[in-house]
Formats: C-alpha cells, sequence, structure tokens
C-alpha cells in the first residue's frame, strides 16, 4: 500500500517537474499545481494511512486507541490545499494579465521586466509580439 | 488563567495581531485612500511598540513562549519569542515605519487604490509570524502569507514590467513553497512532530534515515529560494527592480531575511550542520552567493538593479556564519541580519530619492546631485559605505564577525572571499556616487527638483539606527552573543519550552 502511494508521488511530482520545465506558462502553473498535488499526498502518506478508526476518544478513555487514525495528517493537507488553491488562482490570474498586457504566454518571450533597465539591449516582449503580428 | 499569563500572551501575539487588524480596518476604508493612510501611519507607531514591548520582555525573561487555545506544545501550536525572533520583530517595526512614512510621498494613488495599505499590512502579519511561530507548519503558512501579499504588492502598480517580473517571482517562490511543504511531510513522518521545540528533542534521539536526510535537503533548497542564494537566486533580479521605492525597499530588507532566519532555526535546532555534509555546502554556496551577486551588481548602469544584486551578495555573508557555526559566527550572522535589514531598505529609499531628485534611476543619465543636495548625498553615503564594511559603520563590526568567526573556524578561504567581495561592494557604491552625485550631469536643471521630507526623515532615522550601530556596537554585539546561545544550545529553547508551562516559567524567572 505504502508502495503504491510512494508510486503515485513519484508519479505526480515527476510529472509536475516535467510541465514546470515547459515554456507555457499556462503549463507551468498546472505543473506547479500537480507537485503541490504530490506533497499533500506526501503529508498524508507520513501520517500512515493503515489504519480506519476513527480518531475519537471513546467515553471513559483518556486517550486515543493505538489503533486510531492520526487526524493531524488530514489537518495539514487541508490547509496545504487551501493555501494551494489561492496560490493557484492568484498564479492563474497573472497569466491571464499576463495575456493581455504582454500578448504572451511563452516565458521565452516575456522580457519586459529584463528590458526595463537593463545594461544590455534586450528586445521587450510585448514590443516583438506586436512587430510580429504587425509583420 | 491569571494576570501573568495573559499579559505574556498578548505581549507574543501582538506583534501580529495588529498588523492583522489594520489590513482589516485598512481593507474597510478601501474607498477613501485619505483615511487609509492616516490609520495607517498611527497603525505603524502600534505595531513598534508592541515590538518594543516584546523586546522588554525578552530581555527580562529570555524565552517566551505561549500556547494557543492551552494546547500544550507537541499537540498545539505555539509562538515562541527568543532574542533573535524578538530583535527582528523590532527591526522588522522600525523599518515597517519608515517605510510607511516614505510611501506617503512614493506610493501613487493608484497604488493605494489597488490596495497597497491591507497588502502592506498582511504582509507585515506575515513577516512577524514567520519570526514568532513555535512550530514548522505553521511557518510555511506564515510564508504563504507573505507570498500572496508580497505578490499582490509586487502587481500594484499594473505595468508590463511588473506583471513579467511578477510572473517570475510568483513562480519560482510557488515552486519553492512546495518544496518546504514536501519537506515538512517527510520531516512529520521521521520524527511524528511539528513543534521546533520537541523536534529538537527527539530528532538527536532517531537515527538518519532517507526520508529525514530528503527533508533536511528540500528544507535547504526551500529556504534557499526564498532567501535568494545561489543556485536559486533568479526571481531577485528579475522582479524587485520593477516595484516601487517603498515596496521594494520593504522587501530587499524583510522578504529574503524571513529565508535566511527559517534556515537558521531549521539549521540549528533540527539538524546541525556538523558532520552531515551540510557545512560544505552552505559554505560553497555562500561563497558563489556572494561572488555571483556582487560581480552581478559590477555590470548594471540601474540603482535599483545594482542594489537587487548586492540582497544576494550579502545574503551569502550572512550564510557565512551558518556554514561556520560556531556560537561566534552565529553571533555575528544574527548582527548581520540586523544591520543589513536596516542599511539595504534604506539603500532602496535613497534610491527612491535619487529618482524622485533627478528624475531617473539610470546612472548614466544622472549626475551632480552632491551640488544640488548636498543632504541626500550624505545620507547615501552612511548606508553606502556600512554595505560595503567601511569602519566604524555597522558594516564593518557586522562583517569583522563572521569574517573573524571564519578565521577562527578554521575556514579562511571562505573569509577571503568575504573580503574580496567588500572591495567590489565598494565599487559598486563608488560608481552610484561618482555617477549619480559627482559628476557634471548631461542635462543641468535650472531649478533642482525638492525631495519631500516625508522622504528623507525616513532615510535620515535609519541611517541614525546604522550609526548607532557603528559607533555604540558592544551592546548590539553583547545581545547577538546571548541570541546565539538559544540558538547554539537547542537544550535551552527547549528547556524554555517544556521544563514549565508558561505562567511557571514566568513566575520562575520572576
Amino acid at each position: 500500500m505504502t508502495l503504491a502511494y510512494a508510486a503515485i508521488i513519484a508519479i505526480l511530482a515527476g510529472c509536475g517537474i516535467y510541465m514546470i520545465l515547459a515554456q507555457n506558462l499556462v503549463r507551468i502553473i498546472l505543473g506547479v499545481s500537480l507537485l503541490a498535488a504530490s506533497a499533500n499526498i506526501l503529508i498524508f502518506l507520513s501520517g500512515r494511512v493503515n489504519s480506519e478508526v476513527p480518531p475519537i476518544i471513546p467515553s471513559g478513555a483518556e486517550a486515543l486507541a493505538d489503533t486510531a487514525a492520526n487526524p493531524l495528517p488530514q489537518a495539514l493537507v487541508l490547509t496545504a490545499i487551501v493555501i494551494g488553491f489561492s496560490l493557484t488562482a492568484f498564479a492563474a490570474a497573472l497569466a491571464v494579465k499576463a495575456y493581455r498586457s504582454l500578448g504572451t504566454l511563452d516565458t521565452d518571450e516575456m522580457l519586459d521586466a529584463e528590458a526595463l533597465g537593463a545594461p544590455f539591449p534586450v528586445p521587450a516582449a510585448s514590443k516583438t509580439v506586436a512587430a510580429k503580428t504587425e509583420g | 488563567m491569571d494576570a501573568d499569563f495573559s499579559i505574556n500572551l498578548l505581549v507574543l501575539i501582538w506583534p501580529v495581531l495588529i498588523p492583522l487588524t489594520l489590513a482589516a480596518l485598512t481593507a474597510c476604508l478601501w474607498r477613501s485612500t485619505e483615511a487609509q493612510k492616516i490609520v495607517g501611519m498611527i497603525g505603524l507607531a502600534f505595531i513598534l511598540g508592541s515590538a518594543v514591548m516584546l523586546v522588554q520582555a525578552v530581555l527580562r525573561y529570555d524565552v517566551l513562549a505561549v500556547e494557543f487555545g492551552g494546547w500544550e506544545v507537541p499537540f498545539g501550536i505555539s509562538f515562541v519569542a527568543d532574542r533573535l525572533a524578538a530583535a527582528l520583530v523590532m527591526i522588522t517595526s522600525v523599518l515597517a515605519l519608515c517605510v510607511g512614512i516614505f510611501s506617503l510621498r512614493d506610493i501613487r494613488q493608484l497604488h493605494v487604490k489597488a490596495g497597497f495599505y491591507p497588502l502592506f499590512f498582511g504582509m507585515i502579519a506575515g513577516v512577524n509570524g514567520a519570526f514568532l511561530t513555535g512550530d514548522i507548519f505553521n511557518l510555511y503558512v506564515w510564508f504563504e502569507v507573505m507570498l500572496i501579499t508580497s505578490m499582490g504588492l509586487l502587481v500594484l502598480g499594473r505595468t508590463k514590467e511588473q506583471i513579467d517580473g511578477a510572473v517570475k517571482y510568483a513562480l519560482l517562490n510557488l515552486f519553492g513553497t512546495v518544496l518546504f511543504l514536501m519537506a515538512v511531510g517527510l520531516l512529520y513522518g521521521a520524527a511524528g512532530t511539528l513543534a521546533f521545540a520537541d523536534l529538537a528533542r527527539i530528532l538527536p534521539t532517531i537515527e538518519a534515515s532517507p526520508g529525514l536526510i530528503g527533508a533536511a535537503i528540500l528544507f535547504l533548497c526551500a529556504f534557499g529560494i526564498k532567501a535568494g542564494v545561489f543556485p536559486l537566486f533568479f526571481w531577485l533580479p528579475a522582479s524587485y527592480h520593477t516595484a516601487p521605492f517603498s515596496i521594494a525597499a520593504i522587501f530587499a530588507g524583510l522578504l529574503t531575511k524571513v529565508g535566511v532566519y527559517a534556515a537558521f532555526r531549521v539549521f540549528t535546532l533540527l539538524f546541525t550542520v556538523d558532520e552531515s555534509g551540510i557545512r560544505e555546502i552552505v559554505a560553497v554556496v555562500a561563497a558563489f552567493t556572494m561572488l555571483v551577486g556582487v560581480f552581478g551588481a559590477a555590470v548594471q548602469w540601474n540603482i535599483r538593479r545594482i542594489l537587487s544584486f548586492h540582497i544576494i551578495s550579502q545574503i551569502g555573508y550572512i550564510l557565512m556564519g551558518l556554514a561556520v557555526a560556531t556560537p561566534l559566527a552565529i553571533a555575528g550572522s544574527i548582527f548581520y541580519i540586523v544591520h543589513h535589514i536596516i542599511v539595504k531598505a534604506n539603500l532602496f529609499l535613497v534610491a527612491g530619492a535619487i529618482r524622485r531628485a533627478s528624475g531617473t534611476d539610470d546612472l548614466k543619465k544622472t549626475g551632480g546631485l552632491l551640488k544640488s543636495h548636498p543632504w541626500l548625498a550624505v545620507l547615501f553615503l552612511i548606508p553606502a559605505l556600512s554595505l560595503a564594511g567601511i569602519p566604524p559603520l555597522s558594516g564593518f563590526w557586522a562583517k569583522f564577525l563572521v569574517i573573524d568567526a571564519s578565521f577562527k573556524g578554521e575556514m579562511g578561504w571562505l573569509a577571503a572571499v568575504a573580503l574580496f567581495t567588500g572591495l567590489l561592494t565598494l565599487y559598486s557604491m563608488m560608481k552610484i556616487w561618482m555617477e549619480a552625485f559627482w559628476k557634471v550631469p548631461a542635462v543641468e536643471r535650472a531649478t533642482p527638483r525638492r525631495v519631500p521630507v516625508f522622504m528623507s526623515l525616513p532615510i535620515a532615522i535609519l541611517a541614525a539606527v546604522t550609526l548607532t550601530i557603528g559607533f555604540y556596537a558592544e551592546p548590539f554585539v553583547q545581545f547577538a552573543e546571548v541570541a546565539s546561545i538559544t540558538l547554539t544550545d537547542p537544550g535551552v529553547y527547549v528547556a524554555a519550552i517544556f521544563g514549565e508551562s508558561t505562567t511557571e516559567l514566568v513566575r520562575a524567572v520572576e
């Protein structure tokens, strides 16, 4: 069971990193989301997913039974999912804005920040893209 | 719950609670930018007050801890303030106040309408939270609070450059936080706990496993990205120069230092750099960070770009202390962090004033400021020479401490790299001096542009702090030496948390 989880984490993380290496901004954002998903499963696995007994202290007892599931990883994963979601939403909004104002989603063509005050001439993306569409 | 406990608790959470409240308040006052400014300025004074109280409390009780909801340490989340954390909260609030005043003239109506104040206070809350938390997962949460608010601040102006810079900033930092999350997962799997004090107690008793080593390496990478070390710094010079000066100043002062702070906590309390191979990695990384940063700055002609690259090279100096890891070296690094936050942010503010005075931040186009703004020239020289490490300014003592510790810790080569970097830092600062202040400008202005008081005042305050640390270094060095004890000897930290419950701790000291 652990091996299966480990394999899933490895595949997700591998796919995530492969997509992060892409040039397209949307693919990169999806890649980061995949990587974040693998991190979440990793936390889940770290908490030993081998019990289905709910973590409730029975009446009269002082502590949880040894067989009970560990509730902490679930709390952690829940927090991480919420944070990850908001960050992905921001990144997606940023991508939309980047596409509208820079005219491209290709990270190789995004050179506007690089061109600002650069010691060497750098063609700004928005200009090269504009030139392309005009040409 | 008695009186002692409630005082103790409030001192620790105010530095986070006040900025959070201010973020909410300024967000409610969305339509009235004037009201936001007034509330913001009053609030910044309150933040400073809370930090002063925290420092006083820490000087009295050494290590303070508060457990939220009364859940004891391994089960609940705690806030812990030792001298290092309290000093950083103090510096953060001084810096926030100065940048806040500066922003009154630097930040335009457009930025305020886009939500400058709520984001600014949100970021301060995140930074203070990261300094004060005693739980590694909670640290991750504060990192994210910092990240999302800083991304918002970066794109406030909505220019093409800012959006481009923010894309790089966002993606590389997102990647970094995912690595952080994975490291937390692996650490939890190995140790079964997340509180710093509990981890410091448990980790020495368990054997190194692949999961634990993986966690250590991932922490190193994650904090490395956040701190902007070689070879993970590329997001920093790609984005910092696009932000308005106030925002760049607060980023430059605080954000990378949170990464450094986290690295110091994790690699002193939880993992040791001795005999684990981490010392060698950190030493090499520190050397390259210093060199690459300073060489990157040497070719630039834009003030903001020069300063952005210098952030990187200065991080290398701070990491030297972690590589050497003797109590003396750690103390040197703590002193260095405090000095660096003030000086670096001040240089960005000066850059803003230069921009205001000459209309550009391109060094080739400015000039003649010595004649038209002699006071600005003096105010530039103080942080600039301090950054380069000229005695008797604060940078000299900071560099002296870490370099001295490297020689004593048998890392002479690292000290040599640091000295060489200092020389090149001086070159960059002199370049700004020669070009912006000394040379005859290409186009003379008939009437020089005035730098508003609200811009020069915070610069002067920060310069005064630099001078104070420089001329009156002894108490600061002593403070750093005592602060390094809780880092180099985890036992002190653990005992403070587990020895007694918080109420008893306070009573015991009394």
